[in-house]
């Protein structure tokens, strides 16, 4: 299937002893949302990390299988500089770099890259952040810390980071888990309007809010993957009782 | 009912910890002017001597300062333009490169070198490694590149440059534990926001633990430089205590003074000579106004720079 971008084969992870991760399979469309949905440790955070070889950050994490990015496998024939360059990732918690301002926030990884053209990093914190919504509230001072925002505009900030090396991957940790509503709907019409450019996976504890952004979801149940497929299907007429059970809210 | 005792508790502390810092500010005042009333003197006879000086003969009253005090600030500043790196790679190697394992080995190094007393540095220095640098280090350089005035001959022994070697070994155990430390606290999140944008180990390093650690090693190298300044008994044993460095002879291989091993070695004899022991005391109070001067500046610059 030439329009998947991202193929997982049988994929299973470990801390230390303990696997958290079963022999996980499926195949993420191109420029589609896919959201990951599943109870609290069911493996989900896991199951992304897994995707851009964050995981192996984590001592004792242990990873087997193949995660495949247009035909390449992410463990064997990329290093993890490369891939996470093209997999970009926005964390549960905003987390800004502190030590920099609003404009060297966005430009983090381009600046990683070896791009110092002033005109082109201009141009790129300017298209980000009115990518994300954050240009009218931040343009006036561009040379503030970044964490001297608001948790929204630090988790936009964030996105646009992600954003700024232009990623063919987008992983979101329950980017609005800590947000308000306000804040939420901002994120989740931007996340709507990245599939232009990307692949977005979104992990969600919010099912509403599964089935508002994405075309897919991914239901997860301690470690395995009970069922993919369009979210319509799977809200209106899921295959396994589980999945119905979690998607109408009648878990646990 | 219990509001109000826990009121009252407060109230207590409060108080005992006002009494026990005005206790700590008055001692400190007491200490300052009776090094002033004693120096009155020295100040009065010396005038300005005692700062630009450069030589000190207490039988023709003559007390010059200068040697003293620049071979303390020369000797602190070698040691920690020398600490400071050594400190930095050990902290980055234990907190990001180095295997789990070693790290109680090298931990426990540090306590350990940070827990000898500076007495056995000093028998140390004078006894093995004086010996072993001349014969090894010196003598080869001077017989090399001696023509270069700092580097030139005779090789002492005991030297300004082995009183910094062993002010270096005395105070990287205080910086390193200090920085790994500071290092190992940089936020996992923070950390992981730069790997995820396909940064490098030593990226990480650069953008994210460097700026995040940046105010706390600066506090830990004005603690070791305090540390250096102040350090007595190692350094009389092993610097020579004279007045050949800097204005008879720049080499490095000289020996000389600093402000504490020409108190600790001439006080005792100092005390027939009214002069003399003010002198003495002048200098100590030099040495008192250099480090309070040094943590000012220190504060100052660690406040300028807050969230930048
Ligand atoms: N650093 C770690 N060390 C050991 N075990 C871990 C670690 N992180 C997570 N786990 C375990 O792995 C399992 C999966 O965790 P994960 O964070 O992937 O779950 P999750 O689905 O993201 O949960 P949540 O919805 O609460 O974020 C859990 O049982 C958790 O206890
Ligand atoms: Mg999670």
């Amino acid at each position: 299937m030439s329009s998947n971008k991202l193929k997982v084969e049988d994929l299973s992870a470990w801390f230390y002893e303990k696997q958290v991760l079963n022999r996980v399979s499926l195949e993420f469309p191109d420029k589609k949302v896919i959201a990951i949905i599943g109870p609290s440790g069911c493996g989900k955070t896991t199951f992304i990390r897994c995707l851009n070889r964050m995981h192996e950050l984590t001592p004792g994490a242990r990873v087997r299988g193949r995660v495949v990015l247009d035909g390449k496998d992410i463990y064997t024939e990329m290093d993890a500089m490369e891939v996470r360059r093209k997999i970009g990732m926005v964390f549960q918690k905003p987390n800004p770099f502190p030590n920099m301002s609003i404009y060297d926030n966005v430009v983090a990884g381009l600046k990683l890259m070896g791009i110092r053209d002033k005109a082109l990093l201009d141009k790129v914190v300017e298209s980000k952040l009115r990518e994300v919504g954050l240009w009218d509230e931040v343009s006036d001072d561009l040379r503030r810390s970044g964490a001297q925002l608001s948790g929204g505009q630090q988790q936009r900030l964030c996105i646009a980071r992600a954003l700024a090396t232009e990623p063919e991957v987008l992983l979101m940790d329950e980017p609005t888990s800590s947000l308000d509503p306000s804040s939420t709907a901002k994120i989740e019409s931007l996340v709507r309007v990245l599939k232009n450019h990307a692949t977005v996976i979104i992990i969600t504890h919010n099912v509403q809010q599964a089935a508002r952004v994405s075309d897919y979801t991914a239901f997860l149940y301690l470690g395995d993957l009970i069922e993919f497929g369009e979210t319509k299907k799977i809200f209106e007429s899921p295959k396994n009782p589980l999945t119905e059970k979690y998607v109408t809210g009648r878990f646990g | 009912m219990k509001y109000k005792s826990n009121f009252f508790f407060e109230k207590i502390f409060k108080t005992i910890l006002k009494i026990t810092s005005l206790i700590v500010i008055g001692i400190f005042i007491l200490l300052f002017y009776s090094l002033v009333e004693r120096s009155i003197p020295s100040l009065f006879q010396n005038g300005l001597e005692i700062l630009f000086g450069t030589s000190w003969d207490p039988n023709f009253e003559i007390f010059g300062g200068a040697p003293a005090i620049l071979g303390t600030l020369f000797s602190s500043a070698i040691a920690l333009i020398f600490a400071l790196p050594i400190s930095l790679c050990i902290a980055i190697f234990y907190t990001e490169y180095g295997p789990v394992r070693l790290r109680p080995f090298i931990s426990g190094i540090m306590d350990l070198l940070a827990a000898i007393p500076s007495v056995i540095y000093g028998i140390w220095g004078l006894w093995t490694l004086s010996p072993i640098l001349k014969i090894n280090f010196q003598e080869p350089i001077i017989a090399s590149i001696g023509f270069i005035p700092i580097f030139s001959g005779p090789a002492y022994g005991l030297s300004i440059f082995l009183a910094s070697l062993i002010l270096t070994i005395m105070i990287t155990p205080i910086i390193s534990s200090i920085s790994i430390d500071i290092f190992s606290k940089t936020p996992m999140h923070l950390r992981e926001g730069m790997f995820a944008l396909g940064a490098t180990k030593w990226e990480v390093i650069k953008n994210v633990v460097f700026p995040f650690a940046k105010r706390g090693v600066f506090a830990a190298t004005i603690l070791g430089l305090g540390r250096a300044l102040g350090e007595t008994m190692a350094v009389t044993m092993v610097i020579g205590n004279s007045y050949l460095w800097p204005f008879k002879s720049v080499s490095l291989f000289a020996s000389a003074s600093t402000i504490t091993s020409k108190i600790a070695s001439e006080f005792p004899e100092s005390v027939v000579n009214l002069i003399h022991n003010s002198s003495l005391i002048s200098l100590a109070l030099i040495l008192l106004i250099i480090s309070i001067s040094i943590n000012f500046v220190a504060e100052i610059i660690s406040k300028k720079s807050v969230g930048g």
